[in-house]
Order: C-alpha cells, then sequence, then structure tokens
C-alpha cells in the first residue's frame, strides 16, 4: 500500500503524455465525427459543409450552428440500406460469436487440461496466428474456397459432388472467415478462466458425488462464465464493425454496416453520412462496450 | 513437551449411541461386519509415479469409529494414500476393502466416503447453503430434506445465519466448518480429513482440533486425517501411522509413539529426543550398561524385545532429564542406577510452561533438558554459564537399534 | 498431478486438435502453394521460387513494403514508450483526476471498430489541414497500439509482487529509481512483448491505414487488398509467406526471449 501511495506522484507524471495523446488522437476525432454527421453534404474538399473557420469570427461561427441539422440520420432511419445493414451487421455478430463460443469452448477446455508444460506450448499455438496479419489469414481462404481451390478439388476427387461448388462470395464463406479470424480472440480468455480454476474443485464435487458430466455442468461452466463473457464481447464489439471480411468473402447483395459506412465514404464521398452511420454504430455498441470495459478493468485491476 | 502429552485414557473409543443430530446408520446399524473385519483393509497397495513409488506395498487395518492419523514428512506419500481412498487416485497394485468390498477401481462419484480438502475447495459460486447442500442433490434427495438436512449441519458446525454468504465472504475459520459440514452431508462411512487445520492460526487451530474430536466422538464416525503436524495428530488421532518414503514405519496410540517408537528416525519425528550412539557392554538385572561416546556408560532398563545389535542409540526425552546442582539426592541409596552427567549450562529458552536448557557436557556434547516451571518466582532456574549435573533413571532411556 | 478427475480426455483430445488444424491448415496450404510453379494457383507445378523473384522485382509492392515497415517500426516504438507509460499510470497511480475516462480511453481501441477509428482519425487529420501519408499513418497506428502495449505491460505490473518496490525503497532508492532498478528490469519482458505485438499489428492494419493514409503511400496491406479484390495472384501467395515468416521469426524471438526472463524467475507470456 505504502508502495503506492508513494507512487503516486510519479504516476502522475506519467499519465501527462499518454493522456494527452488519447485526448488528441481519440476523443477529439469523435468529436469531429459527430460534428460532421450533423452538417451537409458538399462537393468540395473537404466534402462537407459547413467548415469551421475560426479566423470567420464568433459571428460565422454562429451561423455554422444554425446549418447543423439532423437530415442524415433522419437519412439512415428512413432508408432500408442503411437499417438492414445495421441488422445484418448484429445478426452476423450474433450468429459467429455463437459458432465461435461452440468452437472456442471445447478448445479452450482441451487446453486447460493438458498437463501444465503443454498448455503454454498450447498457448503459443493459438496466440501465432493471431500475430499473423488477418488479411492474409483471409487470403488464404480465398486460396482454398475458389471455383478450383483445394476445397472443391478434394470434394471432386472424393466423389462428394458431381460440378464445382461456389463457395466464395456466400455467407457461409464469410461466417467461416469470421470464425477462423477471431477463434484466437474467443480461446484466450476462456482458457485463461478455465486454467485459473482450481483443480480440487473438481474432486470435491466428484467427492460429493457428482459425474463428470454433473460437475462440468455444476462446478466448472458456471465458474467460467466470466471468461465466456469477455470472450463474447471480445468478438461480438468488433465483428459487428467488420469490414474486410465481409467485402471479401460474402455476396454483394447485402452488406454489413462497416461496408456501407465504407461505401459511402470512399465511393460516394459522403461524409456526412458516413459519420451519422459511425454515430449510429457506436451508440448501437455502447453498452457492450461498457460491459467489455468493465470487465477489463476488474480483470486487470482487481487481479491482485 | 510433557504438558502436551494427550490424555490417552480419554482417548475416544468407538461409541455407538445414536448421536443427536446426524445417525451415521451405515456405521452403526450395519451389522455385516464381522467382529473382526475392519471397517476399511488397505491391502499392500502401491502407486507409482513413473519410476518413483509415493506409496509401497502398504498395508493398514482401520477400524469403525476409529479416528485415525496418518503423520509423515511431506512427500511420504499421506497424501496420496488418503487421495486412493476417495478415489482420485488408483493403486496401481493391491486392494482398498470398504466393508469387505474392493473399492480401489471405483470412481470417487460412487463411493461412501468423502472428503475434506486441505484449501477446502468449496465451490466459489455457490452460497454457504448450496455448497453443503451440493452433494445431497447429486444423491437425488427431495428439497425439503436437503433444507432440513443442511440446517442440522449448520448448526452443528456453529455457522447459524451464515448460509446465504458467498466461500469469499467468510472467514478463514468459516470456511474450514463449511467444507467440514460439505463432507459431513451425505454421511460418509469414512470421512478423509487432508491437512483441514494446516490454513489456521494456531490458536484456532487448538479450538478446532478439540471441537473436530469432540464431533467425531458425537457421530461416531471414522475419520482419517493427515498431517504432517505431529502435535495435531497425537491430539486429536486415538491411533497414529507414521509414514515415510511410502511406507508405515509405525502404527500405535500417541502414547506409545512417543514413548515406545520404534525406530530412531520415528523418535526424532515425533518431539524432541536426546541421541547417544553406543556399544552394549554388559547385561545384568534387567540393565544394560552402554558404553556411549558423548555421555560415557550409561545404564538403561533393558527393552522387552531383546536386543540383537551391539550399536544401539540411547534415547532419552528433554523432559526426562532433570538438572539439579548437585545431583540427585534422594536417590543416593540407588546412585549407582542414575546417569549423572556434568555439564554447563550454555542456553536457556523460556518457553513459558517449561524451560529448555541446553547443558553442553565436559565430553563436548550437547543435551537438552526441558523443565516445567511449576513456580512462578524462578528459584529452580538455572542460568547460562551454570555448571549442572544432568540426571535421568534408567526406565525413562529407550534403547533403539536402528 | 493427473488425478482420475482431471484427466485430460480424448474427447479433449478431439476437439483441441481439431481447433488447432482449423487454424493452421490455411497458412500451411497457402505456404505451400507459394512455392508452386505453376501460373494457375490451384494446378500443382512443381516446386520453384519464381513468384518471389517477381514480387523482389515489383517496384509498387516493394515500395509499399518499405512504407509499412516503417510505419510499423515507428508507431511500435512511440505506442511501447506510451503504452508503457499509462500502464505505469494505471496499475501504481491508483488515484487521480480523470482516472476512468484515461483507462476508457485505452482499453475502447481494443474493441472498438476499425472503421470507426479510421474515420475519426482522418476526419481530425483533414480539419487540422494535415498532410495525409507516412506521418497521419503512423500516428493513427500508434494510437491504436499503444493500447495494446498497456494492457500488456499492465497486466505484467500487476502480477509482480509490489513488496519488491516497496523493499528497493526501504534499501535507499527514491520512487523514480526503485522503478528504474527493481521494476522496469522486471517488466522488460512484457515491454518487448508489446512491441512486437504493436509492430505486427501496424503491419498487418488495412481499415485504419486506408482511412489515413494519402494517395501515393499505399501500405503493403493496402496493395495486398487491391490485388485480392482482383483475384487470387500466386505473388501475393510469396508475399504473404514472406509476411508470415517475418512474424514466425519475430515470435521466436519472443519466446526466446521470454525463456531467458524465465530463467530469471520469472514468465512472461506475448500477450
Amino acid at each position: 500500500m505504502s508502495a503506492r501511495r508513494t507512487f503516486t506522484r510519479p504516476a502522475r507524471l506519467a499519465a501527462i503524455a499518454p493522456y494527452l495523446w488519447m485526448v488528441l488522437f481519440f476523443l477529439v476525432p469523435f468529436g469531429f465525427v459527430l460534428k460532421i454527421s450533423l452538417s451537409q453534404t458538399a462537393i468540395a474538399q473537404p466534402p462537407y459543409l459547413p467548415v469551421f473557420d475560426l479566423a470567420a469570427g464568433a459571428g460565422a461561427i454562429k451561423a455554422a450552428f444554425a446549418a447543423l441539422s439532423l437530415d442524415n440520420f433522419r437519412l439512415l432511419v428512413s432508408d432500408d440500406l442503411y437499417v438492414l445493414s445495421y441488422l445484418r451487421s448484429l445478426v452476423v455478430a450474433a450468429v459467429s460469436t455463437s459458432v465461435l463460443l461452440l468452437i472456442g469452448y471445447p478448445v479452450a477446455y482441451g487446453m486447460a487440461r493438458l498437463p501444465r508444460r503443454w498448455q503454454s506450448v498450447t498457448m503459443m499455438l493459438v496466440i501465432v496466428p493471431f500475430w499473423t496479419s488477418f488479411l492474409i489469414r483471409i487470403y488464404a481462404w480465398i486460396n482454398i474456397l475458389q471455383h478450383d481451390g483445394l476445397l472443391n478439388q478434394v470434394l471432386l476427387a472424393l466423389h462428394l459432388v458431381s460440378a464445382p461448388v461456389v463457395w466464395l462470395s456466400t455467407d457461409s464463406a464469410m461466417y467461416l472467415g469470421i470464425v477462423y479470424s477471431y477463434l484466437p480472440f474467443m480461446i484466450l480468455p476462456l482458457y485463461a478462466t478455465l486454467a485459473k480454476m482450481e483443480p480440487a474443485l473438481l474432486e470435491a464435487a466428484a467427492d460429493l458425488g457428482a459425474s463428470p458430466r454433473t460437475a462440468f455442468w455444476q462446478v466448472t461452466f458456471p465458474l467460467s462464465l466470466p471468461g465466456v463473457g469477455a470472450g463474447a464481447l471480445l468478438c461480438f464489439i468488433p465483428i459487428v464493425g467488420e469490414f474486410v471480411i465481409p467485402d471479401l468473402l460474402a455476396g454483394s447483395s447485402s452488406m454489413m454496416i462497416g461496408q456501407t459506412l465504407w461505401l459511402e465514404f470512399f465511393t460516394n464521398k459522403d461524409w456526412p453520412v458516413a459519420s451519422a452511420a459511425a454515430v449510429v454504430l457506436l451508440v448501437l455498441l455502447l453498452a457492450p462496450l461498457v460491459l467489455y470495459d468493465r470487465l477489463q478493468r476488474r480483470q486487470l485491476e482487481g487481479a491482485r | 513437551m510433557a504438558e502436551e502429552l494427550p490424555n490417552v485414557e480419554a482417548a475416544p473409543a468407538p461409541k455407538p449411541e445414536p448421536p443427536v443430530a446426524i445417525a451415521p446408520e451405515a456405521v452403526v446399524t450395519e451389522p455385516a461386519v464381522a467382529a473382526d473385519m475392519p471397517l476399511l483393509r488397505i491391502e499392500a497397495v502401491v502407486k507409482k509415479f513413473g519410476i518413483f513409488r509415493a506409496v509401497d506395498r502398504l498395508s493398514l487395518d482401520i477400524k469403525a469409529g476409529e479416528f485415525f492419523a496418518l503423520l509423515g514428512p511431506s512427500g511420504c506419500g499421506k497424501t496420496t494414500l488418503l487421495r486412493m481412498l476417495a478415489g482420485f487416485e488408483t493403486p496401481d497394485e493391491g486392494r482398498i476393502l470398504l466393508d469387505g468390498k474392493d473399492i480401489a477401481q471405483v470412481l470417487p462419484h460412487q463411493r461412501p466416503v468423502n472428503m475434506m480438502f486441505q484449501n477446502y475447495a468449496l465451490f466459489p459460486h455457490l452460497s454457504v447453503h448450496d455448497n453443503i447442500a451440493f452433494g445431497l442433490k447429486r444423491a437425488g434427495m427431495a428439497r425439503s430434506e436437503i433444507d432440513s438436512r443442511v440446517a442440522e449441519l449448520v448448526a452443528l458446525v456453529k455457522l447459524d445465519g451464515l448460509g446465504k454468504r458467498k466461500p469469499d465472504q467468510l472467514s478463514g475459520g468459516q470456511k474450514q466448518r463449511v467444507a467440514l459440514a460439505r463432507s459431513l452431508a451425505r454421511r460418509p462411512k469414512v470421512l478423509l480429513l487432508d491437512e483441514p487445520l494446516a490454513a489456521l492460526d494456531k490458536k484456532l487451530r487448538e479450538s478446532t482440533q478439540l471441537e473436530l474430536m469432540e464431533l467425531q466422538r458425537r457421530l461416531g464416525m471414522t475419520f482419517i486425517i493427515v498431517t504432517h503436524d505431529q502435535e495435531e495428530a497425537m491430539t486429536v488421532a486415538s491411533r497414529i501411522g507414521v509414514m515415510d518414503a511410502g511406507r508405515l514405519d509405525q502404527v500405535a496410540t500417541p502414547r506409545e509413539l512417543y514413548e515406545a517408537p520404534a525406530s530412531r528416525w520415528i523418535a526424532e519425528f515425533v518431539g524432541d529426543i536426546n541421541i547417544f550412539e553406543g556399544q552394549v557392554e554388559s547385561r545384568e538385572a534387567g540393565r544394560l550398561a552402554i558404553s556411549t561416546r558423548d555421555a560415557g556408560t550409561v545404564i538403561v532398563a533393558e527393552p522387552r524385545a531383546p536386543i540383537t545389535r551391539t550399536v544401539v542409540s540411547v534415547a532419552i526425552r528433554p523432559e526426562k532429564v532433570k538438572l539439579s546442582r548437585r545431583g540427585p539426592v534422594s536417590d543416593a541409596v540407588n546412585a549407582h542406577a542414575i546417569n549423572r552427567l556434568e555439564g554447563t549450562v550454555t542456553d536457556v529458552g523460556y518457553l513459558g510452561g517449561l524451560t529448555v536448557y541446553k547443558v553442553k557436557l565436559d565430553t563436548g556434547a550437547v543435551v537438552r533438558s526441558s523443565m516445567a516451571n511449576t513456580a512462578r518466582l524462578d528459584i529452580d532456574a538455572y542460568s547460562a554459564g551454570q555448571r549442572v549435573v544432568a540426571w535421568f533413571t534408567p526406565d525413562d532411556c529407550l534403547v533403539l537399534e536402528q | 498431478m493427473a488425478s482420475a478427475t482431471n484427466k485430460f480426455s480424448g474427447f479433449n483430445l478431439f476437439s483441441l486438435a481439431l481447433g488447432l488444424a482449423f487454424l493452421y491448415l490455411p497458412i500451411v496450404i497457402l505456404v505451400i502453394y507459394s512455392f508452386n510453379a505453376s501460373r494457375l494457383v490451384t494446378v500443382w507445378g512443381g516446386w520453384s521460387l519464381r513468384w518471389y523473384s517477381e514480387f523482389f522485382n515489383d517496384r509498387a509492392m516493394l515500395d509499399a513494403a518499405w512504407m509499412s515497415f516503417r510505419v510499423a517500426a515507428t508507431s511500435a516504438t512511440l505506442a511501447t514508450l506510451l503504452g508503457t507509460l499509462a500502464a505505469v499510470a494505471l496499475s501504481r497511480g491508483r488515484r487521480f483526476k480523470g482516472r476512468a475516462l484515461f483507462s476508457g480511453m485505452l482499453y475502447a481501441p481494443l474493441v472498438m471498430p476499425e472503421v470507426i477509428t479510421g474515420l475519426s482519425l482522418l476526419l481530425l487529420f483533414v480539419a487540422l489541414d494535415a498532410e495525409r501519408g507516412f506521418r497521419t499513418v503512423t500516428v493513427a497506428h500508434t494510437t491504436l497500439t499503444m493500447c495494446f502495449v498497456a494492457v500488456v505491460v499492465q497486466s505484467r505490473l500487476g502480477s509482480l509482487d509490489s513488496s519488491l518496490e516497496e523493499a528497493a525503497m526501504d534499501l535507499g532508492c527514491d520512487p523514480a529509481r526503485a522503478f528504474l532498478a527493481v521494476t522496469l528490469p522486471l517488466i522488460l519482458p512484457a515491454i518487448v512483448a508489446g512491441w512486437m505485438l504493436a509492430f505486427t499489428l501496424s503491419l498487418d492494419d488495412l481499415v485504419i491505414a486506408s482511412f489515413t493514409t494519402g494517395p501515393g503511400s499505399a501500405t503493403l496491406p493496402i496493395r495486398i487488398y487491391s490485388e485480392v479484390r482482383l483475384g487470387v495472384k500466386p505473388e501475393i501467395n510469396a508475399i504473404c509467406t514472406l509476411i508470415v515468416g517475418l512474424i514466425a521469426l519475430l515470435i521466436i524471438a519472443a519466446s526466446f526471449a521470454a525463456k531467458l526472463s524465465n530463467a530469471r524467475g520469472d514468465s512472461a507470456a506475448p500477450l
């Protein structure tokens, strides 16, 4: 305790630089997103109106504020394109997270029950793909899934199909890509909680008459729920805003919100609508974000 | 030391009287157990981890209603033996008979044996009530019955009012009680206790030891406790098995273990002892004369079992070594039968109830003597540098061959 | 000690093996096909290094790779500095004004959809009228990756026995010196791991870089992405294999560093 008290002053000094950095490059930019989401589209550089011009004095700024409007948000609500892409994003994220949980749990469980020295090896093995570029990992799947790719070749050779199956540009390919990319994010928090569990608890359950199956559902699973929550949030939140995977693997018939935002921004050059889309996305994610923040803080700061 | 010897006469005899709260029907009412058949019989059990033999051809009988302690240093195999009784380890050889049935291969959740774990292993997500009810639910008991049984147990271990708490809201002593109640809930034929008091502080540990004994006597249940603390084993147990390197070296009552240890190792492991090595010189009238390098010739009572070797150890507990300024006065008649060693006090360790003196003999060896502080004023005390005579009777000496 | 109740079962082995195979098979296939002599990605035409030489003759690709490398090295170094400071502030400063906001800002980017982070930073740069290119991408990547560094270092600091610092001060160090002499060497493996994580994350990033970079300064992922959209090219396989190799090298170095620090009696996982 005393060490921490004496450390407080240097700790405050240490906070200054990262604090200012995050305010300038994380917090302030959100202000810009919010502001531009209330602006109007213009064919100009930058492509929005009004532009704040501090040199023009207070009167001009006042006029600029008056010009702000909620038009972009009205557009988002009234146009099916946006509503559908929000819905699709949430559905895709929910389905992917469930699948990730179903696949990740048994793997994490297997890891946690390995002998100690093997656990660190397998943990390394799970982390390594996370370090390799996700773009590469998606590209690897394109290799396999394309029309004359390895998967179709194998299926044809085994006479399981008579003609090549279309895998690319389908929802299945997208789900595959998402699950593949996010699996380590699901496994690691699950493994962390499962590995922390005392083996004596399972012995106690067995001693008190619980079969291995009962012991799992009565003891192991309830105790792993914090890990389930952390893993689910760690996957759900970024998947909602995912852009690259649906862009490369899913078909073009329906888009996720990340794609819509990208399209508005890069193709249609409609920055205000893209900003409004970002604001809505952020609002949608606020509850899971706050929840995640709590979990993170508890894990990092309560672990003493 | 002497004050802390347990009262052997009061050691619990198995009392089959039906206890108030919890009836261990399994133990009391089962007539199938023949009088000479022990409740638990361990037969030539071997457990290997790799090439290491944690338990090495160990056999042991435990009778119904006993409070048995497995005592030994860490790594001696006592916990492994206990875990085999609970079913967490499977013996590589041998049989474990409970009520005459071999349970060596029976899975833990199918054994009528329960265990109290070293660090309690309380389920952190369940309340006190649900922890205690866990085993009862597995037995498929009706809800109302579970509730009343849990209430009995909560009262038994004096946890009233804490049923809704989670384990991390409990003190160490309270956790220990929950663990005890949980392991008693299923009325096991044998309750296994793995260092159950190790996490408690000294005062609490001592009072809990007495409560455990009281509880065991009331329930008439068979308890097997594993401990490395010899005082704890002597306090609670009616019989103690001393283990070393996977084998049982001696099984005896606490008093036998202390006063007649089977080997030099046990003598040193259980309590404090002075040891002089020497050779048997002569034997007459039930007395042996043993010449030692450190203490000259020591006269000892001839042990009942005949001595087969000539090189032996003479052992004497510190509390049986008396100090005086000039040697024993009243025993002038038997002076030849008293062992007298002259030396100088070098260390005085005051422990409250007794004082331990280290006396450096003129031979250079050191003898420890502990004397009860029976008077408040230090009229009998000796101080460092003082010349004294350390004396002890032949009957208080042990002759150890190993 | 593997006891009867906690035994590693056949089901455990099965799920573990299947999970790991799922994670690795695509990458292994990709690496193998990068050595394929045939132009058709799917037809095996024998072993060849042809696509590697193709890459080393592709001026635009090489420029992008060099750009990515510079951004990654610079931003990882900045992020390590800032992230370590932030971790120290959070784990040693129990209370200061705006602490909740500070930790919130540090944890949020870990999960924040990249499109949002990228868009917001771009709007800032436009408002500041900053020329987009190397510098803006570096700033953007520093912002993202310093949060990862902070988490890695903070979890290490949290597992550190605080009595070590107390002992150092008891032996006459002032707090700053105690930190430098005792704490810093102990968290060094985590700092190194944090740097490498930041480096790979920056090397990896497509979305934020797309928003914050300007014309003529594409990073490697941006180039790869535009190629991949046009279809599978064997040259991409070769580039990807090179990146995987580089990262594997980094990871081996990291685990070696971790082993060294393990030998000194403490443990450090790279994440």
